[in-house]
This record gives C-alpha cells, sequence and structure tokens, in this order.
C-alpha cells in the first residue's frame, strides 16, 4: 500500500450511484442477490456489440439497471426522471459560475 | 468536450455529464419521497471512499501468515473470522478464503457481474469490472496471468473461482520467501491487492 492510493471511483456520479444503490439495499428496497441479477443481465446484454471496458460503461449498465427497477416498481416514474434531469440541466445552466447549483421549488 | 466550459460568455456552472444529472434527478425523487437519508449516503461514500481497501485485506493476510491457529480458522470459516476483526458488511456476507500452495495458484472473478469481498478489498479496480478480464480468466487463465506479469512452474495449477452475491473469495497468498521475522505490519506492506485477487504475486521483502 505504497504511494499515492488510486481514486475509489473514476468519476463522482460513478460513487453517488454506487451509494445510492447500497443506500437502497440497506433500506431494504431489494436484496443484494436479486440486484446483482438485475446487473448482470444488463452488462451482458450491453456487452453483446463491443467489450465494455469497465469504466463508464460499466456504471451506465448500473444506472439503467436501477432507474429501470424504480420504475418498475413505481419508486421512480420514467417520466419524472427524465423531467427532473432537464430541471437540474437549467439549474446548472443558469446558476453563475462558483455559486451552489439548487433546484427551484 | 461539446461545449467549453471555461468559455467566459456562458459563466454558468459546470454542467455534469448526462448519467450524472440522471443520478442527481434519482437522487432528487427519492429524497422528495423520502426513501433516502442524505446523511446515510454520505456515510456510505465516506467508508467506500476512504476507510474500506485492500489495507483490511492485507491485514488478514499478515495475520494468517503469523499466527497457524487464525490461518486455520480463516480457511475454515472466514466470514466469522474477519467480522470478528470488524470487517463485516455489504458484499462481505459470505465470505471464502482460499490458500495458494506451491501445488495450486487460485485466481478470482466474477463472470457476471462484479461481486468482490468489498469489506476487504473496497471496490473493484476497473480491469475486474471488464469484459476482457471476466472472459478470459476462466478461459485462458495463465495467458492472464502472464498478461499481469505473474508466470508460475507449470507444476502449480491455476484454479479459478468465480464470485457470486452469495459467495466472495479472497486469495491468501503464500509468504514470500525472505519475510522469517518480520512483524505483523510489515508483512501487511508485502500483500498487494492484486496478490488477494490472485492476479499478482505478494511484494519481496526488500
Amino acid at each position: 500500500m505504497n504511494g499515492t492510493p488510486e481514486p475509489v471511483f473514476d468519476e463522482p456520479w460513478h460513487a453517488q450511484l454506487f451509494a445510492l444503490t447500497v443506500h437502497l439495499n440497506e433500506s431494504g428496497r431489494f436484496d443484494w442477490p436479486g440486484w446483482a441479477a438485475r446487473f448482470s443481465k444488463t452488462l451482458a446484454a450491453h456487452g453483446l456489440n463491443r467489450d465494455l471496458d469497465g469504466g463508464d460503461d460499466y456504471f451506465l449498465a448500473w444506472l439503467e439497471t436501477l432507474e429501470t427497477l424504480l420504475a418498475e416498481d413505481g419508486t421512480a416514474d420514467p417520466q419524472d426522471v427524465a423531467g427532473t434531469r432537464d430541471a437540474w440541466e437549467r439549474a446548472y445552466l443558469k446558476t453563475p459560475h462558483g455559486a451552489p447549483v439548487c433546484l427551484d421549488g | 468536450m461539446p461545449h467549453d466550459h471555461h468559455d467566459h460568455d456562458h459563466p454558468h456552472a459546470l454542467l455534469p455529464p448526462d448519467p450524472a444529472l440522471r443520478v442527481k434527478a434519482l437522487e432528487t425523487i427519492l429524497t422528495r419521497k423520502g426513501l433516502i437519508d442524505p446523511a446515510a449516503l454520505d456515510e456510505i461514500l465516506d467508508t467506500y471512499q476512504n476507510r474500506i481497501g485492500p489495507q483490511n485485506g492485507a491485514d488478514v493476510v499478515a495475520r494468517a501468515w503469523s499466527d497457524p491457529a487464525f490461518r486455520d480458522a480463516l480457511l475454515k470459516d472466514a466470514t466469522a473470522v474477519v467480522a470478528d476483526l470488524g470487517y463485516y458488511g455489504r458484499q462481505g456476507e459470505h465470505i471464502e478464503v482460499v490458500e495458494n500452495t506451491p501445488d495450486t495458484h487460485n485466481m478470482v472473478v466474477c463472470t457476471l457481474c462484479s461481486c468482490y469481498p468489498w469489506p476487504l478489498l473496497g471496490i473493484p479496480p476497473g480491469w475486474y469490472k471488464s469484459d476482457a478480464y471476466r472472459a478470459r480468466a476462466v478461459r485462458e487463465p495463465r495467458r492472464v496471468l502472464a498478461d499481469f506479469g505473474v508466470t508460475l512452474p507449470d507444476t502449480t495449477a491455476v484454479r479459478v473461482w468465480d464470485s457470486t452475491a452469495e459467495v466472495r473469495y479472497l486469495v491468501l497468498p503464500m509468504r514470500p520467501a525472505g519475510s522469517d521475522g518480520m512483524d505483523r505490519a510489515a508483512l501487511a506492506g508485502l500483500v498487494t491487492r492484486d496478490s488477494m485477487i490472485g492476479t499478482g504475486l505478494p511484494r519481496s521483502p526488500e
């Protein structure tokens, strides 16, 4: 364990997504073997046409799995997710650089 | 880059990439519904970014090298032994330790996704999650080992363990020659992450 440690996550959103999923599992929204089975299927489907490198593509598959799971159990409606995503984009675009970005309402 | 974020004509906050916005959207919706606790999220992040990592596994290996009774107990019931040391949690519910010997070298993969003993090794490296490793580790383990710079004698068999959501494996590497008399902390310093996945060997003492 010498030298500078490698960052655990390459991108902040990888870490956020990871933590969100673990938190939902720990609070009982789904069990881990069930999660792993779903995630394996998404990875397999994504890997049909090209080799996944285990970086962004891995977490994109993870995100798709979580979005689908939460859509299916009625927790997060896809339209609602898309609308909230766009609201965040607008918030970033209108917030002056350096100021904290907040959603309206 | 589709957009020059440092352009002074657009002095707004840096726009995160699309998936980051989608993650924020999920977080917002779940928070509004009272399904997530932001403090618990921060706690998980801190744990996995700062407190859990291969140093935990290295501690377990160094103990096994220096204490035969600990080694025996570890090989018999690793889950209980490492939990006693405080290394437990998500993806650590059932851990098995497989021991390298002159006859057998063990190597771990998760062919379906990326199951990994988080409490002992932290978050897996990118290559562990890649299709290339997941496919080739089973098919041609010796070639994969060669890519990692590990060459084993022909008399050593390579055994590949496929981790699942139920069972996760940790390799107990062989104690390096020349490490007699080293204390536990020094021994832990010889244990690399890859040596506990089986794609590497421990460092040799200076």
